[in-house]
């Protein structure tokens, strides 16, 4: 590890000392929130890993409008595992889930890393939806009912299944981890790659380095990261169903990514929390209006916030 | 093998229906650089109004055969009256930015529209089926068809040879063709493009439109009913070549042969199918059959 | 020992011939200038060689291997950089950021000890980019945009540089100080410079051999003052056959 990144990972760095001081007051604080509180934010991490993994393909360029392809997977995996297998511990399901997408990512990027902009946009929109298709026909995995997931133990630890404080806490690591690791990832050649790739390919290929194997690298840890998101989110909720992988899945992801913006590994945690708490809300007081709210403020977002959010933290900062 | 007729003519009558919402998608595009995720919902649009107005005929006691007519009618009402109000309204002020961001865009549009329906509409199903069983049905290769189905494929070839002959010979249709193969030389040359979006962004949606119309004496009309077809729609323009009309229309006769072969022979693989098509043809012409020619950049 | 190899290269665009059985050895450590109108081909000779472009016939070779058809990556990694007509650089970044994703990654292809942050202080020391470290690419002048862009190609330490229109779009004023930056920067190394100019007066002074190009052939091969006093090179490249001699002498009459 070059000495470089090595000081982007520790406390020295802002960013590193404000993950790992959110990490302690949310496992400090955990065990007294209220269990609807305790499921809306394991829900918001699962997914939030989700986007972070689609912030990363942003950074170098592309927007995947299918990465409810892997959350789906991982969440199946998991589901299978427990369903079938009759695996009962969750950590060994979220291992499960994350070789199960790194290893479809790794085939299925092969094909991917080719493409941009909006064909790469569209093509794994049509993987998702390909895995969406073969899911609802299938009777064996419960077809569009899915099926309901549990685990007995998470690491060995007792697990009573549901978003508690133990889930709570994995999902809290995972995206410690997920983000802390990212943070030292963007500052290494391979992250620093990614914008150049971004701005200019054909200079980055000129200089020396191979556009696509980058691509496909990043693809390859985006979709890790959801899977280990779908399954986080499918132990919370205990259960699977196709939904997972439909469009309008990934759609949502896209819509609070750019909440986010590329600003901060945080952000799409933060950007998911909101999401959640906001769609919990509108569903629960006007379930026919709740798309368009969320359409008129992505439009507002685009219009007004190019950079997401995260964006207006800076703005203060930048005058304070 | 008896069974490859009625296939193939399922594959047709899928296809025409394909066409008629695909090529407005594709045409958009090509003058735009938009792929306007909203394409769906203008097709449900259209398949409501339609059931609204076919209904309202129908309950006021009119000709039956004029209730064509108002299928017709309530598809270039919605067409020309939403397409213009979602260009100057909307997009109008977005030109110039990311093509993903204004695909972004249309997805957001894509929200707002579905939810606008549910709350114009309601949420429980509309079933106008008077028009489709009145022509009757013919029989052929021993299968009956009800004639409707034979009228949309008309329709499908009438849209493409009108289109063929407005692009190549009108004076607005070379604009148009301008404008795709290189919007700035066009603008540089004193073409209106302003108003190519305009008219261009009209001529989709009200295509779409038309084609929610059209179907809408043939299932139930539902929330929702938009989401799968812009998934369909998407890997026809794909196939084709974004921005191509005969582009669109073998996209559409692809796509529509192999979804029907799948439902046919192997339903389980239907959306499988049409994909892997899509990605076979991606992996021989990475942009598409009827892809354009890229300048050199430096 | 020529460095650069090109034997009876072909290269059509429909019925344009960019390369018409064009052959020419490079010699090492040397400065040649590339001259011809818009067209004859210069800029489809350097992306030949640097793999952006295959040739239809005729093979390259550098330092004796066959690079004909390798990939832009590879070419580079084997010792032949570029820079562009129109500045190729990372717009959203910084100066010093550009060039620190230039030197990254040479300097992992090449095992080098020094840093990646010391090769981009020397870069700006070297190009007189100090100044410029922390603004961002896209507000840069243009003579500044193009050292940028030629520092960026010099990061992997190529025996060959090769530089298209390194002058175009630089004010008359600055065009020296670029060209002398940029061979100071270079030449006590004994990199080999390949330049493609417009400018007649950029040619005569910093090469050593000039290579006028036309319709895809050389038709010229030779010193500066050689090359420039040839009819067929004054007629087609430069321009003259009378016509500017005639403009000076009606607007005078006009005065």
């Amino acid at each position: 590890m070059s000495p470089y990144v090595r000081r982007h990972l520790s406390l020295r760095d802002p960013t590193s000392r404000m993950l790992f001081a959110s990490l302690a007051v949310l496992l400090a604080a955990g065990p007294w929130l209220p269990s609807w509180a305790l499921s809306l934010s394991t829900i918001a991490l699962g997914k939030g890993l989700v986007v972070l993994g689609l912030l990363l393909l942003m950074r170098t360029g592309l927007v995947s409008f299918g990465q409810g392809l892997y959350y789906c997977i991982g969440a199946y995996a998991a589901g299978v595992l427990a369903h079938q297998v009759k695996v009962t511990d969750g950590l060994v399901m979220l291992g499960a889930a994350a070789l199960a997408s790194g290893l479809i990512a790794f085939v299925l990027g092969a094909l991917l890393a080719g493409y941009r902009a909006i064909f790469f946009a569209m093509l794994s929109l049509a993987f998702s939806m390909i895995l969406y298709g073969l899911l609802v026909k299938s009777s064996a995995l419960g077809s569009t009912d899915g099926f309901n997931v549990d685990a007995r133990t998470l690491a060995g630890l007792p697990y009573s299944g549901g978003a508690s404080y133990a889930l709570f806490a994995v999902a809290t690591m995972a995206a410690f981890i997920s983000g802390w690791g990212l943070h030292g990832y963007n500052h290494s050649l391979a992250g620093r790659i990614a914008p150049a790739i971004r701005d200019n390919e054909l200079r980055v290929e000129y200089l020396g380095s191979s556009v696509r194997a980058v691509v496909h690298l990043n693809y390859v840890l985006a979709a890790v990261m959801s899977g280990i998101g779908g399954a986080i989110v499918a132990l919370a909720v205990g259960h699977v169903d196709p939904e997972f992988a439909f469009w309008t899945t990934s759609g949502e992801f896209v819509f609070v990514a750019i909440l986010a913006g590329t600003g901060s590994v945080a952000a799409p945690f933060l950007g998911s929390i909101l999401f959640e708490a906001i769609r919990s809300f509108a569903t629960q007081y006007s379930p026919n209006t709740w798309q368009m709210v969320l359409g008129v403020a992505m439009l507002a977002v685009i219009m007004f916030l190019p950079s997401g959010l995260w964006s207006l933290f800076q703005r203060r900062s930048e005058r304070g | 093998m008896s069974s490859v007729a009625p296939v193939l003519i399922d594959g047709v009558i899928y296809s025409s229906w394909l066409f008629i919402i695909a090529v407005g998608l594709t045409l958009i595009y090509g003058v735009m650089r938009i792929l306007n995720l909203a394409h769906g919902s203008l097709y449900a649009l259209g398949a409501y109004a339609a059931a609204s107005l076919v209904g309202l005929w129908f309950a006021r006691g009119y000709a039956p055969l004029g209730s064509y007519a108002a299928l017709a009618v309530s598809g270039v009402l919605v067409g020309i009256t939403v397409g213009p109000l979602i260009e100057r309204g909307l997009l109008r002020w977005l030109y110039g930015k990311d093509e993903i961001v204004l695909v972004l865009v249309t997805y957001a549009l894509f929200l707002i529209l579905e939810d606008l329906i549910k709350l114009v509409w309601g949420v429980e199903s509309y079933v106008i089926s008077e028009p489709y069983g009145l022509l009757g049905s013919f029989t052929l290769a021993g299968v009956t068809y009800p004639v409707y189905n034979g009228v949309l494929v008309m329709v499908a070839v009438l849209v493409a040879v009108l289109l063929t002959w407005v692009l190549a010979r009108t004076r607005s249709g070379k604009l148009l063709v301008a404008v795709i193969h290189d919007r700035e030389t066009a603008a540089a040359l004193g073409i209106n493009v302003s108003r190519v979006y305009l008219v261009t962004f009209t001529a989709g949606t009200t295509l779409a439109a038309i084609g929610g119309a059209l179907t809408a004496p043939t299932v139930s009309v539902l929330p929702g009913m938009g989401v799968e077809v812009i998934v369909l729609a998407f890997a026809v323009v794909v196939i084709g070549g974004l921005g191509s009309l005969p582009g669109a229309a073998l996209g559409a006769l692809i796509v529509g042969l192999v979804r029907s072969a799948s439902v046919h022979w192997a339903p389980q693989f239907e959306l499988f199918a049409i994909y892997g098509v899509m990605a076979l043809v991606l992996l021989v012409r990475p942009k598409g059959l009827f892809a354009g020619i890229e300048a050199r950049k430096i | 020992m020529a460095i650069i190899e090109a034997r009876n290269l072909v290269k059509r665009f429909g019925a344009v011939a960019a390369a018409d059985d064009l052959t020419v050895a490079i010699g090492a450590d040397s400065v040649v200038g590339l001259i011809g109108a818009n067209g004859a081909g210069k800029t489809t000779f350097i992306n030949m060689i640097t793999g952006y472009l295959k040739p239809d016939a005729g093979s390259i070779q550098f330092e004796g291997q066959d690079v004909t058809r390798l990939a832009p990556r590879a070419v580079t990694r084997l010792g032949i950089c570029r820079s562009f007509q129109i500045p190729q650089l990372f717009v959203t970044q910084t100066v010093a950021d550009n060039l620190l994703v230039a030197s990254g990654i040479a300097r992992r292809a090449s095992r080098t000890a020094d840093s990646a942050e010391s090769m981009v202080a020397d870069a700006l020391e070297r190009f007189g980019l100090g100044a410029w470290a922390d603004k961002l690419a896209s507000v840069l002048p243009e003579g500044i945009r193009k050292l940028l862009d030629i520092a960026m190609a010099l990061a992997a330490r190529p025996k060959v540089l090769l530089l298209d229109e390194p002058t175009s779009g630089v004010s008359a004023e600055e065009k020296f100080g670029v060209m002398d930056t940029v061979m100071q920067a270079v030449r006590p190394q004994g990199v080999t410079v390949l330049f493609v100019e417009h400018d007649m007066d950029i040619v005569t002074r910093y090469s050593d051999r000039v290579l006028a190009f036309y319709e895809g052939r050389i038709i010229a091969d030779g010193t500066p003052q050689a090359v420039l006093a040839d009819a067929a090179v004054r007629e087609v490249v430069v321009g003259e056959h009378g016509a500017p001699r005639r403009v000076e002498e009606a607007v005078d009459a006009r005065r």
